[in-house]
C-alpha cells in the first residue's frame, strides 16, 4: 500500500489546457473519489496517475518515488476500466492471472492468489468461462478480481459502475466499499455520479473545468460547499439558488431578494453591506408552513415513493422542495415556505462561500 | 496565481527517444520494402525515360534527352493504344460499376441463402486474372466454346467465328472478361457502404411517406456518393494499367486493335527489351493518369463548393 | 398489393439467379471441357455436359507435364508472400491505428500513391535492379517484389481491423505489466485473427494470380509459377484443350478455397472501414 502525492500537475493537449495545476495528497489506505461533470479532467488525472497519459508539468509520486517517467507496468498499480477491458480470448482465471504470469510468479502462488480473489468475489464457479459468457455484473467482478490478485500499491477505478443498471450498481457499490474495508488499499475512484462519491469516499475531490473545487469528506462537501459549483453538484435534487443583496439590519443580517423580502441570515464576515450574493438552500431543508414568509406557486408535484418533490415558481424562478410529508401531494396552487437559518448558504459575487 | 511560469517538464532523453521511435519501429519494415522495391524503381524508371537502355545492347545506357519522347510523338501505334485505352477503360468501368451497384442492391435485401449466394457471385474475383483471360478466350473460341454459336443463333454474328480475331469486335472480348472479373469488386465495396447506412433512416423516410424510388434517391445515393466517387476514380486508374487480360487473350492483336498503353509498355519491355522506350511510355501514362485524378478531385471540389 | 409484392420478390430472386449463372458459367465450362474425352470434344462442342466423362486430362497434366513443379513454385511464392506481408502489415497497420506521430500523414500518402501509379512502369527498373543480385529467375526475387506490391493495401486492411479493437485492452495489459509490444502480441493480435485470415487470403490470391512480373523475371521451367507455366503450355500446345483446362481447374482450386474461407471477413473489414470513414 502506498501514499500518492500530486504536486502542481498540469496537462494540456497542444495549446489546450485541460488541467490547471492540481495539488493533492492521498494518504496510505485512503479511498479518494474524483467527481465532476464530464470534461472536468478527472479521468485525465486518473490516467496520468496510471501512466497512460503524459504529465505536461508537475510531479506525481507513489510512496514518495517520482513516477512521471515510469511506464504503467512499472508503477505497480491496478486499474478497473469503465468497459472492464477484459481480454476476450482468455478465461476468467487467465484474465485474473495475466499480470502475475507477466511477472513470472510461481505457478502455485498464482493459483492461490487467483483462488482467494475468486472466493472473495464469488467467482469460483465462473473461472473457466470466457468474458463473453458472463453477465454485466459478473464481468465487473472479474475486472475487480484482476485488480486485487496482484496486491498492487493502489487501485484506480475509472467509472467502473456506469455500464450497469441501477440495481446492480447499488449492489456493486456496497461490495466495493466492503472490499476496501477488507483490503485497506489506497484507492482512487473516478465518477460523475455524486451518490457514488458520497457513499464510497473517505474524501471527495470535486473538480470542474480542470480545477479542483474542493477536497473534503462527503459531509463536509454536503454541509459546507466551498462554492456554487460544489453546492449545485453535490446533492439530489440539487440546491436552490436565489439572487439577492446582503443587508445588515439592527438585530442581525439578511439577504434582500428581488421582491424586497429580507431573508434573515447569520452575520457574515468578508462581505460588505449591499454586496450582490447568492443564497442557497437544499430542497430537503425548506419548511412548508402556513405562516411562511415567502409565497410560491406550485408547478408540478413529483412523488418518488420515498418522498415528494415539489417544483415551485418563486418570483418567477424555478425552486424545488423535497419532503417526506405525504400531505404535500395535495399542495397548491400556492404554498408558503420558510428557510431555517442554520441551513442557509451564502456565496459572494465570485461564487465562493462566505461564513 | 495564474501568472507563475509553467516549467515544461522534460523526461530523460532515453525515454523520450524510446517513446518517439516506437511507431517508426513498427512501420519501418514495411516502409523499407516499399521504398526499395517501389519508390527507388519508380525514380530509376523515370530516369530510364531519358536514357538509351536496351537489355541486349551492352553499349546502351547513354543519356539521350528527349529522343524517346520525340519518337513517341511519331509513333502511330502509341496513339492507337491511347485511343484503345480510353475505350477499354471507359466501357469496363461503366459496365462494372452499373452491374456492381445492381448486385450490391440485390444483396442488401435479406433472403434465404444470402451468405451462399454472396460467396458464389463474388467468386470470379478470386479467379486469377490470367485464368479469367484464358477462360474467356476459350469461351469465345468456336471450336471449344459456346458463345460464338449462341451469338450466331441470336443473329448478332453472321457466322459462328471468333470475335477475338475480328479487328472490329476484338476489344469486346477482354472487356466482357474484365466486367465478369471486376463486378465483385464494386459489389463488395458498395455493399459494405450500403450496410453502413443506418436502417432507421429508411424507416423514418417510409413513415414520412417516401416511396422506394424516393428512398433510393434521397437516402441511398447521397450516402453512397463518396464511396462511388472514390472507387470509380481508383478503378479507372487501375483498369487503365491492367494489361493481364489483354496480354493473355489477344496480346494486343489483331492488328493492334486491342493494344492498350499498358500492354504496349509491356510488349516494349518484354519482347523488344527496349527498357528506355518502355519507361518513356510509362512516364507519359503516369502523367496522364495524374492529370485525370487531379481533374476529378478539382471537379469534386467545385461541385462541393457550389453545393 | 400482395401480388405486387410477390412479383417484386420474384423479380429479385430471378435477378440474383442471373448473376449467379453469369458468375459461375465460365467456371462450369472450364470444368466441363476438362472432363470431356478428346473424341467427344468437337462432336459435342456446345452440349452442356458430355455423354461420357474422363479424368485422363488431369492424369496427364499431373503425371507428364511440369505442372506439379509450377504448382509447387506458385504455392511457395504465394504462401511466403502471404506470410511476409501479413507480418509486415500487422506491424505497420498497428502503428497507423494506435500511434499519432509526425510522419504518419506521409506514410499514409506514400502508401496511397503506390496504389495509384502503373506497376508496368516498374517492370524494367526492377529487372535491372534484381539481375545483378541474382534475384531474377528466382522465387525469392518474386516473393520480395510481390510483398512490396501488397504491403500497402494489406496495411490499410489490418489497420481497419485494429481500429475495431478498443484501446482499453492494451491499456489494461500495460497496467497489468506488459510493454506495448507484449500487449500487441499477446492481447491485440489474437483478437485480430479474422483480420489476419482476411489479409493472408487476400495476399495469397493476389500473388497466385500475378502474371506480368512473373513473365518478366522468370525464364525457364524451374522457377516458373503457375500463370507463366500455363501460358507457355497454352502457346506450345494450343490444341490440347482438355489438358489446358484441366490445368486451369487445378490453378483455380487454391485461390477459390482461400477466397471462400475469407470472403466474409473481407466484407466485414471493409464495412468496419466504411463505418469509420
Amino acid at each position: 500500500m502506498a501514499s500518492i502525492d500530486i504536486e502542481s500537475v498540469r496537462k494540456s493537449y497542444g495549446p489546450f489546457p485541460v488541467l490547471h495545476g492540481v495539488d493533492l495528497t492521498i494518504r496510505d489506505g485512503e479511498f479518494i473519489v474524483l467527481v465532476g461533470p464530464s470534461g472536468c479532467g478527472k479521468s485525465t488525472l486518473l490516467r496520468m496517475i496510471a501512466g497512460l497519459e503524459e504529465v505536461t508539468s508537475g510531479e506525481i509520486r507513489i510512496s514518495g518515488n517520482r513516477v512521471n517517467d515510469l511506464a504503467p507496468k512499472d508503477r505497480d498499480i491496478a486499474m478497473v476500466f469503465q468497459s472492464y477491458a477484459l481480454y476476450p480470448h482468455m478465461s476468467v482465471a487467465d484474465n485474473m492471472s495475466y499480470s502475475l504470469r507477466l511477472r513470472k510468479t510461481a505457478k502455485e502462488k498464482i493459483a492461490s492468489a487467483v483462488g482467494s480473489a475468486a472466493t472473495k468475489l464469488g467467482l469460483d464457479p465462473l473461472l473457466e468461462r470466457r468474458p463473453k459468457a458472463l453477465s454485466g455484473g459478473q464481468r465487473q467482478r472479474v475486472a475487480m478480481g484482476r485488480a486485487i490478485v496482484r496486491q498492487p500499491k493502489a487501485f484506480l477505478f475509472d467509472e467502473p459502475l456506469s455500464n450497469l443498471d441501477a440495481r446492480l450498481r447499488e449492489q456493486m457499490r456496497a461490495e466495493i466499499k466492503k472490499l476496501h474495508a477488507d483490503l485497506k488499499a489506497t484507492s482512487i475512484y473516478v465518477t460523475h455520479d455524486q451518490i457514488e462519491a458520497m457513499t464510497l469516499a473517505d474524501r471527495i475531490v470535486a473538480m470542474h473545468g480542470g480545477v479542483v473545487q474542493q477536497v473534503g469528506t462527503p459531509l463536509e462537501l454536503y454541509d459546507t460547499p466551498a462554492n456554487l459549483f460544489v453546492a449545485g453538484f453535490i446533492g439530489s435534487p440539487g440546491m436552490n439558488f436565489l439572487e439577492g443583496r446582503y443587508v445588515v439590519t439592527g438585530e442581525g443580517a439578511g439577504i434582500r431578494l428581488s421582491d424586497g423580502t429580507v431573508v434573515p441570515v447569520a452575520r457574515r464576515t468578508g462581505i460588505g453591506p449591499d454586496a450582490a450574493v447568492t443564497l442557497g438552500i437544499r430542497p430537503e431543508h425548506v419548511v412548508i408552513s402556513d405562516s411562511g414568509m415567502l409565497e410560491a406557486g406550485v408547478e408540478l408535484v413529483e412523488p418518488t415513493g420515498f418522498g415528494i418533490i415539489l417544483h415551485l415558481s418563486l418570483h418567477g424562478l424555478p425552486f424545488k422542495i423535497f419532503t417526506l410529508d405525504r400531505e404535500a401531494l395535495s399542495a397548491g396552487p400556492k404554498v408558503r415556505v420558510d428557510f431555517p437559518q442554520k441551513h442557509l448558504h451564502v456565496f459572494d459575487e465570485k461564487g465562493n462561500r462566505v461564513d | 496565481m495564474m501568472h507563475q511560469p509553467i516549467a515544461k517538464h522534460r523526461p530523460p532523453l532515453r525515454k523520450r527517444l524510446a517513446d518517439a521511435s516506437e511507431p517508426y519501429l513498427y512501420s519501418a519494415p514495411a516502409l523499407v520494402l516499399i521504398v526499395a522495391v517501389m519508390l527507388v524503381p519508380l525514380v530509376l524508371g523515370i530516369s530510364y525515360a531519358f536514357r538509351d537502355i536496351q537489355l541486349l545492347n551492352p553499349f546502351s545506357g547513354g543519356f539521350i534527352g528527349l529522343d524517346h519522347f520525340r519518337a513517341l510523338g511519331q509513333d502511330q501505334a502509341f496513339f492507337g493504344a491511347l485511343r484503345n485505352t480510353l475505350w477499354w477503360t471507359g466501357a469496363s468501368v461503366l459496365l462494372q460499376f452499373t452491374f456492381g451497384l445492381i448486385l450490391a442492391l440485390l444483396l442488401d435485401k435479406p433472403f434465404y441463402g444470402r451468405g451462399l449466394v454472396q460467396a458464389l457471385v463474388f467468386l470470379p474475383w478470386a479467379v486469377p486474372s490470367f485464368l479469367a483471360g484464358l477462360n474467356w478466350a476459350w469461351l469465345f473460341n468456336p471450336v471449344i466454346g459456346p458463345l460464338p454459336h449462341w451469338l450466331y443463333a441470336l443473329g448478332l454474328l453472321d457466322a459462328p467465328h471468333n470475335i477475338l480475331s475480328d479487328p472490329n469486335l476484338a476489344m469486346w472480348g477482354p472487356i466482357v472478361a474484365n466486367v465478369w472479373w471486376g463486378i465483385p469488386f464494386f459489389a463488395i465495396t458498395l455493399l459494405a457502404a450500403l450496410q453502413a447506412i443506418p436502417r432507421d433512416l429508411y424507416e423514418a423516410a417510409a413513415i414520412d411517406g417516401a416511396g422506394p424510388v424516393q428512398r433510393f434517391l434521397s437516402i441511398t445515393l447521397p450516402f453512397l456518393a463518396p464511396t462511388i466517387a472514390i472507387t470509380v476514380l481508383l478503378r479507372t486508374v487501375w483498369i487503365s494499367n491492367f494489361a493481364d487480360l489483354i496480354v493473355v487473350m489477344t496480346n494486343g492483336g489483331p492488328a493492334d486493335r486491342t493494344q492498350i498503353v499498358a500492354s504496349y509498355i509491356f510488349t516494349q519491355a518484354f519482347k523488344r527489351l527496349d527498357f528506355g522506350y518502355a519507361s518513356a511510355i510509362a512516364l507519359v501514362l503516369l502523367v496522364l493518369l495524374l492529370v485525370y485524378s487531379m481533374l476529378i478531385v478539382l471537379l469534386r471540389q467545385t461541385m462541393l463548393n457550389k453545393g | 398489393m400482395r401480388s405486387g409484392k410477390l412479383l417484386l420478390t420474384g423479380a429479385h430472386r430471378l435477378a440474383i439467379l442471373v448473376y449467379v449463372v453469369f458468375a459461375l458459367f465460365p467456371l462450369f465450362w472450364l470444368l466441363k471441357v476438362s472432363v470431356t474425352p478428346n473424341d467427344l470434344l468437337y462432336s459435342e462442342g456446345v452440349r452442356m455436359w458430355p455423354s461420357r466423362t474422363t479424368f485422363e486430362h488431369f492424369q496427364f497434366v499431373i503425371a507428364h507435364s511440369a505442372f506439379p513443379t509450377f504448382f509447387k513454385n506458385s504455392l511457395i511464392v504465394s504462401g511466403a508472400t502471404a506470410v511476409v506481408v501479413t507480418i509486415l502489415a500487422s506491424l505497420s497497420g498497428y502503428a497507423l491505428s494506435r500511434f499519432t506521430f509526425r510522419a504518419k500523414y506521409w506514410i499514409v500518402a506514400l502508401m496511397l500513391i503506390t496504389q495509384m501509379f502503373p506497376l508496368v512502369m516498374l517492370v524494367a527498373p526492377i529487372f535491372k535492379m534484381l539481375s545483378p543480385l541474382g534475384l531474377t529467375n528466382s522465387l525469392t526475387g518474386l516473393v520480395i517484389v510481390y510483398s512490396a506490391f501488397n504491403v500497402p493495401f494489406a496495411t490499410f486492411l489490418m489497420q481497419s481491423f485494429f481500429d475495431g479493437i478498443p484501446k482499453d485492452l492494451e491499456e489494461a495489459a500495460m497496467i497489468d505489466g506488459a510493454t506495448q509490444f507484449v500487449a500487441f502480441r499477446q492481447i491485440i493480435l489474437p483478437l485480430t485473427l479474422p483480420g489476419i485470415a482476411a489479409t493472408l487470403g487476400f495476399v495469397f490470391t493476389a500473388a497466385w494470380s500475378e502474371l506480368l512480373f512473373a513473365l518478366m523475371l522468370i525464364s525457364g521451367n524451374d522457377a516458373a509459377t503457375f500463370p507463366v507455366g500455363l501460358l507457355t503450355f497454352v502457346s506450345k500446345f494450343s490444341v490440347d484443350f482438355g489438358q489446358m483446362m484441366a490445368a486451369g481447374v487445378l490453378a483455380l482450386i487454391p485461390a477459390c478455397l482461400f477466397f471462400l474461407l475469407i470472403q466474409r471477413y473481407l466484407v466485414q473489414g471493409l464495412t468496419a472501414g466504411a463505418v469509420k470513414g
